[in-house]
């Protein structure tokens, strides 16, 4: 699976509207995950995981940072996406099942503020991009 | 098997009488055959699926989306028996049809998409959750007759 010219146009497009809203959409994404597919939980014991959450928050905000990190070097992921690739393959260990997870309820955060963004085209290339930064971060398991 | 509370029931029930069923069955498929291009095995038959507008605009794919939402409808009436509603099309989608059934998975999650978009806000964490369950339980009743 290869990003496009046209996929990685879409991702930068569609995250530079998101602005400072990305960590905000990354907690909702997280709480989203934890609501619907609740085996996810047993990788937060140690968190407070009710709504409005300020671990959540906080973790919400760390992930959208590395999604924002991992648009601004859309053409080099594995170089830029390689310590927290070693960080899950060797401590956190978050079975490859759970990142299509996250990603779905990333992409549900995603239409759910940015109905009009969010096309057929721009939903493709973002799905492509969140397959894409979970294959990276799981690359190291095995 | 799945179970659902008289609370999640209403939920469910009560925004699915706010969605254009016709114009949402063309966008699952659509969005479907766009996003997941490889779905487009199954419809040989649809003419021009060449581009994400051909697929959107299709005739074939609209109307077929609608026949398909239509069918989940009768999930929603049928919340306590998936299993019993859906075992003659799980007969179909395996004997006849040929469908694997991860691609009930797939097109059950356009779908909560699509709920996203529509409804933003109201489609909260727990609307959302409720819809992951019947998803899920539409996929595994459609399935079950796999042999």
């Amino acid at each position: 699976m290869v990003l496009s010219s046209a996929d990685k146009n879409n991702v930068k497009a569609c995250w530079g509207k998101i602005g400072s809203h990305a960590g905000e959409y990354g907690a909702e994404a997280l709480e989203r995950t934890f609501c619907s597919f609740p085996t996810t939980k047993t990788y937060f014991p140690h968190f407070d995981l009710s709504h409005g959450s300020a671990q959540v928050q906080a973790h919400g905000q760390k992930v959208a940072d590395a999604l924002t990190k991992a648009v601004a070097h859309i053409n080099d992921l594995p170089n830029a996406l390689s310590d927290l690739s070693d960080l899950h393959a060797y401590k956190l260990r978050v079975d490859p099942v759970n990142f299509k997870f996250l990603s779905h309820c990333l992409l549900v955060t995603l239409a759910c503020h940015h109905p009009e963004e969010f096309t057929p085209a721009v939903h493709a290339s973002l799905d492509k991009f969140f397959s894409a930064v979970s294959t990276v971060l799981t690359s190291k398991y095995r | 098997m799945v179970h659902f509370t008289a609370e999640e029931k209403a939920a469910i029930t009560s925004l699915w009488g706010k969605v254009n069923v016709e114009e949402a069955g063309g966008e699952a498929l659509g969005r479907l055959l766009v996003v997941y291009p490889w779905t487009q095995r199954f419809f040989d038959n649809f003419g021009n699926l060449s581009s994400t507008s051909a697929i959107m605009g299709n005739p074939k794919v609209k109307a077929h989306g609608k026949k398909v939402l239509t069918s989940f409808g009768d999930a929603i009436k049928n919340m306590d028996n998936l299993k019993g509603a859906f075992a003659k099309l799980s007969e179909l989608h395996c004997d006849k049809l040929h469908v694997d059934p991860e691609n009930f998975r797939l097109l059950g999650n356009v779908l909560v998409i699509i709920l996203a978009s529509h409804f933003g806000k109201e489609f909260t964490p727990d609307m959302q959750a409720m819809w992951q369950k019947l998803v899920a339980g539409v996929a595994t009743a459609l399935a079950h007759k796999y042999h």
